[in-house]
């Protein structure tokens, strides 16, 4: 009988984790269409510069390249921590989230610093429509990146608790999830306000 | 310094309204009313333990139900001071401002704050029971989700006292809104009350999309699911689609207030009409994400009372999937005046149009299910009976409406205050009343008085036409929405009394319900069968009100209608399995939800009133409470046979 409880326990929380999983999903999708939203009001106000400033002026190439590499690499090191976790191994898991971790900070900090040379040089969020609208859409991707950074720190802390179970397995999942989508935005906020503003 | 205190507490309060002075010591006394039972009664643990904490799906669909209903009289009572403003002309009840404050708060709250929750109550109530379910599929999140609504509501609400109410409609159009002409917290109260409930309704979306595709009894097909499921389903599609385009669309108007943006203002190359296409990108499909589950709660409660399986299953759940689709491409109906071009318009009128064709087939799946059955006239038969002509003549004036020249004529006219209260309340409330009288008695355990029942329906349809039908004749004769007073020489006076008269029988109607409810708490029949309509679906298999964990052996599934099958079987075969125990897996109760929406209330008023220290400090309490739910391993457990053996003795249903 404590076996058949044991049993059914580890098999209802597979499950459970399964539908967590699943759910998040559903919440990216969301997610993206809140992004696309706000790509759109962009794309609405890109000319609207109220015969001021453009971006052309702002933008620099090596700033946002630089950003670019740097959250793509952590999408790349979380995928190496999700393998090593898939292996059960801790000890890399942990040391690759760290890796993740502490390149998110550098983006954030990167992207700070490229706001703040922005304001310095006259282009602040009431300049235009066209700063509103880059300022929410690129400052929305940032927030999401500072939520994922706070995020990870407190998986990789539940890890070093309680190690591989089918909890932290969900949690490592979801987060790893979680920062490929960011990178995916970015890609896009790469091409469309970036790429295409600086051309 | 005190003259400071007071300029302050003058900005801050709302002052010098006589009404609101008595409404300031109606909440007060009510506060202290309400502190004053519990204290009393020594029931705040008992409030704790098992109402605020509670992950319980049942308690949390009965607490939306209560909140949407006290939403729905303080709508209610914005209504009747309107329509006694509009009674006569040159009158002067209501001044212009206040007016604007009602009908802003009005619609806001009906819509947002009554039909969505009462909504959420019923997918709560029903859904995890209609497909022999223990629980939603993240209890946890479900309170969050119902604590988030709640908090919004409030902080909504609040702006009627302090700080002043939102005046620019209950779609928020800028530059209205905007800072130059609403510099006022009103604005704001709107923009956190509903972003902070918002976001809760999406959670449910998410919820309930997973309910009921990974938690449904073991053979329950999709195609085997109750039409009521179904609805929620394509309600949920709609939530997911259209909420984070209203969370953008508020939080870019919150932009252009507090940090001085440019996205809608008029200076600066910001581009109001923006905003007007995203909001009804999501208050269009906003209408059918109400509507649908009352054509689901319609689609039960006919089967029902025919004793009849529903005709065309198939037709009705592919119309439903359609209108989520399509609810989706309509929004520029409501500016074909914006001056997008022929073109454009013409698609939106014709996507229009096409939602007409779906809707036509489920009335017509409806009257043939009643064709030739057994029909029973009770009280939750009653009302669907009302909405079908009421929704076809409001479908018919939408049509009319859709007809991009024509509605350069119709356009903000009380011939579409008409049309779209008929819908409003024909489909959706009378339709969320049905489902209240068809579930009341599997959520109480009692049934409510048939008379009084049958004088709250008369008073509220006679009621409902005298109201809105002299409002279309109104429209033509050019008189237009939100005006507060009118000349003489219009000649819209006598109409206009006639339809403040049929408001009042609504309102009358509405007493008798309140008084309906307070009978039955007394006298209400038991229902000890915990099948009272001889039902169809499976939450008729399990007493009334069910145990809290639902079903004590979850039933295997066959077709449709599956509790009728079940019946039928026992009918043959006679003898009764007995039922063999297994534990059962619950989640814990948890103060999170609760406590983190406090947080959310105090962020959301410390944003409205720009104090940038308290909207931190309420981010922060929001921020710990997610990491100390995170940290948290320990939120399930078992009941053991024991347990559910005795609690399933004590309601005669041991086997
Ligand atoms: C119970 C009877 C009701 C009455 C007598 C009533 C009456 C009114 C009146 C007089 C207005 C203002 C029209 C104007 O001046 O433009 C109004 C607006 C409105 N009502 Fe109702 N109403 C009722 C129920 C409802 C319900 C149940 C809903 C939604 C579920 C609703 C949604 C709205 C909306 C969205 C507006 C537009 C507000 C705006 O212009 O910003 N009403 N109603
Ligand atoms: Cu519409």
């Amino acid at each position: 009988m404590a076996y058949a409880t044991a049993h059914h326990e580890e098999h209802h929380h597979e499950h459970d984790e399964g539908i967590k999983v699943m759910g998040f999903w559903l919440f990216l999708v969301t997610d993206c269409i809140l992004f696309g939203a706000l790509f759109a009001t962009y794309a609405v106000l890109v000319n609207h510069t109220a015969g001021g400033l453009t971006g052309k002026e702002f933008f620099e190439v090596p700033g946002f390249v630089s950003e670019t590499f740097i959250l793509l690499t952590s999408s790349f090191t979380s995928g190496l921590a999700v393998l090593s976790m898939h292996k059960e191994k801790i000890k890399p898991l942990i040391g690759w989230l760290i890796v993740t971790l502490l390149l998110g900070m550098c983006f954030v900090g990167l992207e700070i610093h490229e706001f703040q040379t922005m304001v310095h040089e006259g282009a602040t969020i009431s300049t235009s429509a066209f700063f509103t609208a880059f300022y929410t859409l690129v400052s929305t991707h940032g927030l999401h990146v500072s939520v994922g950074i706070i995020w990870m720190i407190s998986i990789t802390i539940q890890l070093k608790r309680y190690g591989i179970t089918s909890v932290t397995k969900r949690k490592v999942t979801i987060i790893s999830l979680y920062w490929h989508f960011l990178d995916a935005v970015w890609i896009f906020l790469y091409t469309v306000v970036y790429l295409m503003g600086v051309m | 310094m005190l003259d400071k205190l007071k300029d302050f507490s003058s900005r801050f309060f709302v002052t010098g309204e006589p009404m609101i002075y008595g409404a300031d010591v109606a909440i007060l006394l009510t506060l202290a009313g309400i502190i004053f039972v519990l204290t009393y009664l020594k029931k705040w643990k008992w409030l704790w333990r098992e109402w605020l904490t509670t992950v319980d799906h049942k308690k949390i669909g009965i607490m939306y139900m209560l909140s949407s209903l006290l939403m729905l009289f303080r709508g209610g009572v914005d209504a009747l001071l309107m329509r006694i403003q509009l009674a006569f002309p040159q009158w002067h009840f209501l001044d212009s401002n206040h007016y604007n404050e009602i009908f802003t708060t009005h619609g806001t709250i009906m819509i947002l704050f009554m039909a969505m929750p009462l909504m959420f109550a019923f997918f709560n109530i029903v859904v995890p029971l209609q497909i022999g379910a223990r629980d939603v599929a993240y209890p946890f999140l479900n309170a969050v989700s119902f604590w988030l609504f709640f908090f919004g509501a409030m902080l909504f609400n609040l702006s009627f006292v302090i700080g002043g109410s939102p005046d620019a409609g209950w779609l928020s159009y800028p530059p209205l809104s905007g800072m130059q002409f609403s510099p006022g917290p009103g604005q704001d109260f709107y923009i956190w009350g509903i972003q902070i409930s918002g976001i809760g309704s999406l959670a449910s979306g998410i919820n309930f999309i997973m309910t009921i595709l990974k938690m449904r009894a073991p053979g329950m097909k999709l195609m085997h699911m109750p039409l009521f499921t179904w609805s929620v389903l394509a309600s949920c599609i709609i939530i997911i689609f259209a909420f984070p385009v209203l969370t953008v669309t508020l939080a870019l108007l919150f932009i252009d207030r507090f940090f001085d943006g440019h996205l809608f203002t008029m200076t600066g190359g910001g581009n109001p009409m923006m905003y007007i296409n995203l909001i009804w990108m999501w208050g269009h499909p906003e209408v059918y994400i109400v509507v649908l589950p009352a054509f689901g709660i319609f689609s039960e409660i006919v089967a029902t009372f025919s004793q009849k399986k529903i005709f065309g299953y198939k037709s009705m759940v592919f119309s439903m999937m359609i209108i989520s689709v399509l609810s989706y491409f309509t929004w520029v109906h409501h500016f074909f005046t914006m001056g997008a071009g022929a073109n454009v318009n013409v698609f939106f009128a014709i996507t229009t149009m096409a939602i007409g064709i779906p809707t036509g087939v489920k009335v017509f799946n409806w009257l043939f299910t009643m064709f030739r059955g057994r029909i029973q006239m009770t009280q939750p038969m009653l009302w669907t009976i009302a909405f079908i002509p009421c929704f076809v003549v409001g479908g018919a004036t939408g049509v009319m409406l859709s007809a991009a020249p024509a509605d350069y004529q119709y356009h903000n006219s009380y011939f579409l205050v008409a049309h779209f209260h008929q819908v409003l309340i024909g489909g959706v409330v009378f339709g969320f009343f049905a489902g209240l009288y068809y579930w009341w008695p599997k959520m109480f355990g009692f049934k409510l008085n048939d008379r009084l029942g049958k004088w709250a329906f008369w008073t509220w349809n006679i009621g409902f036409y005298v109201c809105f039908m002299p409002q279309y004749a109104l429209g033509f004769m050019g008189m237009t929405r939100r005006i507060y007073t009118y000349d003489f020489d219009m000649g819209w006076g006598p109409l206009n009394v006639i339809s403040t008269v049929g408001a009042f029988f609504m309102g009358i109607g509405f007493i008798f319900q309140a008084w309906q409810i307070l009978h039955g708490i007394k006298y209400g029949e038991r229902d000890v069968t915990g099948d009272p309509w001889n039902g169809r679906t499976l939450e008729w298999s399990i007493p009334s009100p069910p145990p809290h964990y639902n079903f004590a052996v979850i039933p295997t599934v066959t077709g449709q209608d599956a509790w009728w099958t079940i019946k039928e079987e026992r009918k043959k075969k006679k003898a009764k399995e007995t039922a063999v125990f297994s534990p059962i897996h619950m989640p814990k109760n948890s103060g999170i939800p609760f406590i983190m929406s406090v947080f959310w209330f105090i962020a959301g008023f410390g944003l409205t009133f720009h104090w940038v220290w308290m909207a931190i400090f309420g981010l922060t309490g929001v921020g710990a409470c997610l990491l100390a739910r995170s940290f948290q391993y320990n939120s399930d457990y078992y009941i053991p046979v024991d347990e559910i053996r005795h609690t399933e003795d004590s309601v005669g249903r041991v086997g």
